[in-house]
Order: structure tokens, then C-alpha cells, then sequence
């Protein structure tokens, strides 16, 4: 792996070029005799080190955009560009190199593996890396550390609260120090007490490690709270494009405590 | 992903669902084992076989005879080679030339004859025949009672159980010989046996004084003369052999035996001595026929190509022993064949449990391929799995299979002594087999893996992380 994939600290200072470029991007279906449009001639422009959120109704194609973004899904028609790479043309194994070391995922059901501890879940990204053991461990160390997981690491994930597996996928998320977080209602989940907890680390990751993040969520008052900007999502199209100015207004370090209060 | 980390996960994977991959384990080591089984009963036979014919001395030797003898004298012989008068004499030097060809461990002279043997002053005629030392690892004489000859020169005696119970006076049951060869040797050991013979003795200058030749006569055959005197021969019994003399053992043909060395030096009037006119005066031992021992069975050909060059006629069961092994062949790969089948079932056992195990692991696939394993890695991944059960099931299954063939072993041991026969070890599994069957039960084991690890690789993320 190189080391611009392992360091996203560096991209930090970047902030403002373009991070994702999204162009008449298309995501169709076939189900049965019917076509579904879920995602239909989306454009869209995302700033490295912006906080996207992405709104709409189930069945809007919000995930749909995301999972495109996130290179596990291939477009139809149209292209989507990060950092400079067309995923569209990208081969089946550089679009796996891709996903291991330029994004990051966070899931509404955690998606950790039932049968790791949660040491070995974080560290499993390293392995597809081929990072060697000794660093691996260190390094998983650091990441539960991180999300105050480190006394939990040789727990399961079917031993630990919604919260606690949500920050667990959050550190494997973290692990390869990718650019782009991509979360799919990372909250659905929880309650709203965790789920603060858990948007504050997402933010941290933003401002502190300058991660582009792009979030999917249904709930507009946690998009306003915490994305810089907000897009909307309605039957496959993009019908709304704003930025938030509220969250600029009261990023700083108090936030993460203050918000818990809030809620 | 780098291999410690493949085979790690693999373990771990398998660990997860222990009965069903346990199960799947056991079959594949049910294959294994049924096929060490099979194989190593065919090569245990086959050593077996080989080892028995090997000692009967009937596929490494080669009996050299004179074409001069003209007894067995076949038309293809007659019509290669040199003419039977014009052919070399089978003599003393022409001996010790065939012993250092190349392949050959002793060349030693056929002596046989019939004459008198008198025990407690009561004749027996009877068959004599003389042994080399070599012919004391001989498998006709495993259940010598007794023992061998103690030198090449002693005045011994080994006696046939057929003899030893003609001397007793008794007369052997019809049906099966159940004689016990201990009671038949105990009161013959060490006793003696007085053996009249005809020596045949080249004539002196002086006893040739009545003829008519010329006094250079010596080099001339015309008029060549030998008497033949009556000697008496005390021998001591060494041992009695447990043997049929009725078998077909070549130099063993025979139901007494004597040491090769004293025999020679008696100089015994053959049969064929009277045919022989060339060999009557000379003093060179001339003999009608040489057992010749090959260090292996598959060289006997050339040893005996080599002395048919020198211009004798050769005789070796080299092509039934050919056939022989022709034979263990095919059943080698009968067995096998019968052996792999339990294999191919199990072959079916591991597709089954790879591919359900990929319906229970969608949706861990589908997290693998979100968090950047790429399709290789899952594959790699399946076929790791695949081969860690081959790996095991092979190990397990050699030593299933080995288990179960010391037990037939010994059940067919039992039965055999049951049956009053000696035990033998027919059941044999050589290193190299356990390495053959490790391997292919892994190389079975990942063809298995094939399709299920490329169908695992090939699920699509998005549906496979939709799938609960």
C-alpha cells in the first residue's frame, strides 16, 4: 500500500478541492419485467473534508449513491470520480484495493463478524492489507483506544451494546486511514443517548483527521446537527442541494459534551 | 492475504460450525483410509509375493547348461549359436568366468545323483543333490530343524521331512501333512548316515599302461580312460528342512542335501559322464549344469543374454515373475480405483459443506468485500478452508486406514495360525504412500473448493449485505 492511502492527516490541509465528482450517475435495476431508476442522472460534487449528509425517503436511492461511492456497486451509466479515480472503470480488484484503502464504511447494523473478538474485527482490514502481525495489533490497539474500546477488545461483538459494536466498526472503519468515511444511517440502530455519542466520533474524524465524510440518514434534525451540508434525495434524483450554516457556526471542542447535554 | 493469515481465518472458520465441518472431515478421512486400505493391501501382497519368490531362488537364477547336453535342446537354440559339437564345454574356469560377469553372485555348480544312504544298516536310495552356503537364506530352508551346514566342507547332512520320516519308518498320512518337523528331528540330530557313491577317478599314466595309444596320448581324447571306484561317505544329520520335495524349487529338488564343497571334492560319477566323452579323462571339473544367482530379478535377462553370448543354453521363469508383477499392477489400480470412490464421495461432502457454508456466510462475505477484501482474497479464503479439511481428513485418514489394516492383519493372522500356516505381514503402508495420500486427499479437497470458493468470490457485496 502506499503511504498517501495511510495517511489522510496530509489531506487534511487540502480541504476544498474535490474529493468525490459524481457525473449523470445511474444505478438501474431489473426486477422482473419492471426498471428501477434507483439512482438517475445524479450530480454531485463533494469538497475533501466536507461532512455530506445524504437525505431522503427509503427507496429515494440514497444508499444506493453510497454504495456506489463506496465501490461496491458499479454504476450503470454515468461516472463517479474520488480522488482523481473513475471507479467506474476501475478492474474488480482495483476496486477492492479501492474500498481497503480509500474508504471507509460504517453500517446501520455495525457489520462486525460475529465470530471475532472485536481486536480481530479491526484488525481484519489490515489483513486483506497484508499489514505484518506486530504492527497490526499496535495499530488495532490505537484504533479501540480511540473509541474507548481498548478493556472490550477480546470481547464479541454479541457481548457488547448496540453502542459499544457501532464504535467497534467505527475503529475498522478508522484502521486504514482512509480519506472518505462513508456511513449508511450509522444511528438506525441506536438510541438517540449512543447515537450522539457515536455522531461526535464521527465528527472528531472529520475535523480531526480531516475525512471526507458522506452520511445517508432519514432524520433531518441529525443531519442539521452535524453535516456541513445537506443533499436531498427523491426517486433515484437529486432534488436539493444546501448548505447548513448552523453547523459551521458551533463546530469547536465543546460540542461533544454539550450535545449530549442537549439531547 | 498472506498465508499464516488464510490458514488462521480458515481454522477459525471451520472451528465456527465444528459438527458439520468435523463431519465432512470425517468422510474425507473415511476416503483416505479406504484408500491407504486398498493400496497398501495391494502392496503388501505384492512385497509379500515378491519377497516369498524372491527367496525361493526361482526368479533371480539362471541355470546354465552346455549345448552339448542335448536334453531340452529346442529348435530356436539349435538354430542359433554354434553347433552342439563345435560349443564350449560348461567347466571349472568357464564357471568362474560367468561369476564375474557383471550383475551375478555366484555361479556354482548343479550336483545331483542318485545313490545309497544306509541308516542303522538299513538301505534308502534317494536323490541327492549338493547346496551352496548362500542357499541358507533360502526360504526352503526357514524351518530347518536343526541347523545348517557348518562349513562348506562338512561331512553334513540335511535331511527332507519326507526322508527323515522314510529313515524313522514311517510312513506319511495321505491328506494334509500335519507332521510336526521338531518330532521328526529329535531323534535323527547329530546321528549318522553312511553314503555309498561312485567315484569317478581319470586314470592314472599307470592303469592306462593296457592301452593301445600313443604315450603322448594324454592330449588326445582316443583312448582316454577313468575307472570308477565305490568310496563310502560318513555324514553326519545337521538338520531336517520342512519342505516339499515335490515343489518346484530348482536346486532343492531333492531329499538329501549335502554341503557344495564336499560334494565337489568327491567327485560323484554323474548320469551324464557317460555321454560325455570329452569330460570322462579330464581333470578339470566339467559339470552339466550351473545354477546361476543375479543379484536382482530384473537383471536376469542380461545375465542371460550375456551367457548365451559366451554359447550356452540359459533357462530362467524370469517371464512368470514378469507376468506376476504385470498382475499386481492392474490389481494395484483396481484397488485403487475401489479406494477412490469413498474419496469421490467425500469430494461430494466438502462441495456440499462449502457451499452451505457460503449461503451462512453471505452476508460476513459481503462485510469482507465492504471493508476491501477482493475477490481473490475470498476465494483464497474457501479454498484455504477446503484444504485444511483435506489436510486433515488425509492425516486422520492414513491413520485411520493404517489402523484398520493392522486389524486385518491380525484377524487374517489369526485365522491363518487357525489354519496351521505361519503368519505373515501382507499389509504394508511405505512412506511414500502416507505423503501420496496426505496430498491428494488435499488436492481432492481443494478440486472441491474450486467451484464453491468461485461462487463465494463472485457474490455480489451489495445483495449479500442486504441478505440478513
Amino acid at each position: 500500500m502506499s503511504s498517501t492511502d495511510r495517511s489522510p492527516q496530509s489531506s487534511a490541509p487540502a480541504i476544498g478541492i474535490p474529493a468525490i465528482h459524481a457525473e449523470r450517475l445511474c444505478r438501474h435495476y431489473r426486477m422482473g419485467e419492471a426498471l428501477i431508476r434507483a439512482v438517475d442522472g445524479v450530480a454531485l460534487e463533494v469538497r475533501a473534508g466536507e461532512f455530506v449528509a445524504l437525505l431522503g425517503s427509503s427507496g429515494s436511492g440514497k444508499s444506493s449513491v453510497l454504495n456506489l461511492i463506496a465501490g461496491l456497486d458499479r454504476p450503470t451509466s454515468g461516472s463517479v470520480t474520488v480522488h482523481e479515480r473513475n471507479l467506474a472503470k476501475l478492474s474488480r480488484e482495483e476496486l477492492a484495493r479501492y474500498r481497503l484503502h480509500t474508504v471507509g464504511m460504517v453500517f446501520q447494523s455495525f457489520n462486525l463478524i460475529a465470530s471475532m473478538t472485536l481486536a480481530e474485527n479491526v484488525e481484519l482490514p489490515m489483513r486483506f492489507a497484508e499489514v505484518d502481525r506486530g504492527k497490526r495489533d499496535s495499530l488495532a490497539r490505537e484504533a479501540l483506544a480511540r473509541v474507548g474500546l481498548l478493556a472490550r477488545m477480546n470481547h464479541r461483538p454479541s457481548e457488547l451494546s448496540g453502542g459499544e459494536q457501532q464504535r467497534a466498526a467505527l475503529a475498522r472503519a478508522l484502521i486504514n486511514r482512509p480519506r472518505l468515511l462513508l456511513a449508511d444511517e450509522p444511528t438506525g440502530n441506536l438510541d438517540s443517548r449512543t447515537g450522539t455519542e457515536i455522531m461526535n466520533m464521527v465528527r472528531e474524524f472529520n475535523q480531526q483527521l480531516g475525512m471526507t465524510v458522506v452520511m445517508v440518514t432519514h432524520e433531518r434534525a441529525l443531519a442539521e446537527r452535524y453535516a456541513e451540508r445537506l443533499v436531498f434525495l427523491a426517486d433515484g434524483k437529486l432534488v436539493g442541494d444546501e448548505s447548513n450554516s448552523t453547523v459551521t457556526a458551533n463546530t469547536g471542542s465543546d460540542h461533544a459534551g454539550s450535545d449530549g447535554e442537549r439531547l | 492475504m498472506n498465508l499464516p493469515d488464510l490458514a488462521e481465518l480458515a481454522v477459525r472458520n471451520l472451528r465456527e460450525s465444528l459438527l458439520r465441518n468435523s463431519l465432512t472431515t470425517i468422510g474425507i478421512s473415511v476416503g483416505v483410509a479406504s484408500l491407504v486400505a486398498m493400496l497398501s493391501l495391494g502392496i503388501g501382497l505384492q512385497q509379500l509375493a515378491s519377497r516369498r519368490l524372491m527367496k525361493s531362488g526361482l526368479f533371480d537364477t539362471v541355470v546354465v547348461t552346455s549345448r552339448r547336453d542335448l536334453r531340452n535342446f529346442s529348435r530356436e537354440e539349435e538354430r542359433n549359436g554354434p553347433a552342439p559339437a563345435e560349443s564350449r564345454i560348461l567347466d571349472e574356469p568357464t564357471r568362474r568366468e560367468i561369476e564375474h560377469l557383471p550383475n551375478v553372485l555366484e555361479a556354482y555348480p548343479d550336483i545331483r545323483f542318485i545313490t545309497e544312504l544306509r541308516y542303522e544298516d538299513k538301505p534308502h536310495l534317494t536323490t541327492i543333490a549338493a547346496l551352496p552356503a548362500s542357499a541358507k537364506s533360502n526360504d526352503a530352508f526357514e524351518g530347518v530343524q536343526g541347523r545348517f551346514f557348518s562349513s562348506d566342507m562338512a561331512p553334513e547332512a540335511i535331511l527332507q521331512k519326507a526322508f527323515a520320516e522314510e529313515l524313522l519308518g514311517k510312513t506319511p498320512k495321505p491328506g494334509l501333512d500335519e507332521t510336526n518337523v521338531a518330532e521328526l528331528a529329535a531323534p535323527l540330530l547329530g546321528k549318522e548316515l553312511m553314503m555309498r557313491y561312485a567315484q569317478r577317478e581319470a586314470a592314472t599314466p599307470a592303469t592306462r599302461a593296457y592301452d593301445n595309444a600313443p604315450a603322448s596320448g594324454n592330449e588326445s581324447l582316443a583312448g582316454a580312460a577313468y575307472s570308477v571306484v565305490s568310496r563310502e561317505q560318513k555324514l553326519k544329520i545337521a538338520g531336517v528342512a520342512d519342505l516339499d520335495p515335490e515343489s518346484m524349487r530348482g536346486p532343492t529338488r531333492a531329499r538329501v542335501f549335502l554341503p557344495l564343497g564336499l560334494a565337489e571334492s568327491l567327485h560323484v560319477m554323474q548320469p551324464t559322464d557317460l555321454r560325455e566323452i570329452s569330460r570322462a579323462a579330464s581333470d578339470q571339473p566339467v559339470y552339466s549344469s550351473v545354477n546361476v544367482r543375479v543379484k536382482n530379478p530384473s537383471q536376469v535377462q542380461k545375465v542371460e543374454d550375456a551367457i548365451k553370448k559366451m554359447g550356452f543354453n540359459t533357462f530362467s521363469i524370469l517371464d512368470a515373475s514378469r507376468s506376476i508383477q504385470q498382475f499386481f499392477k492392474v490389481l494395484d489400480v483396481f484397488l485403487a480405483i475401489f479406494g477412490s470412490l469413498a474419496l469421490a464421495v467425500a469430494f461430494i461432502g466438502i462441495v456440499n459443506t462449502l457451499v452451505m457454508a457460503i449461503l451462512e456466510r453471505r452476508r460476513e462475505i459481503g462485510i469482507m468485500k465492504a471493508i476491501g477484501a477482493s475477490d481473490g482474497d475470498v476465494k483464497r479464503l474457501f479454498f484455504a478452508e477446503a484444504g485444511a479439511m483435506g489436510i486433515l481428513g488425509g492425516i486422520s485418514g492414513v491413520a485411520l486406514g493404517w489402523a484398520l489394516g493392522q486389524v486385518i492383519n491380525l484377524g487374517t493372522n489369526i485365522y491363518l495360525q487357525r489354519q496351521s500356516f505361519p503368519p505373515e505381514h501382507f499389509w504394508s503402508v511405505p512412506w511414500w504412500l502416507v505423503l501420496f495420500a496426505v496430498l491428494f486427499s488435499f488436492l481432492v479437497s481443494l478440486a472441491a473448493g474450486l467451484y464453491p470458493a468461485g461462487r463465494a468470490a463472485r457474490l455480489d457485496p451489495v445483495q449479500a449485505l442486504r441478505y440478513e
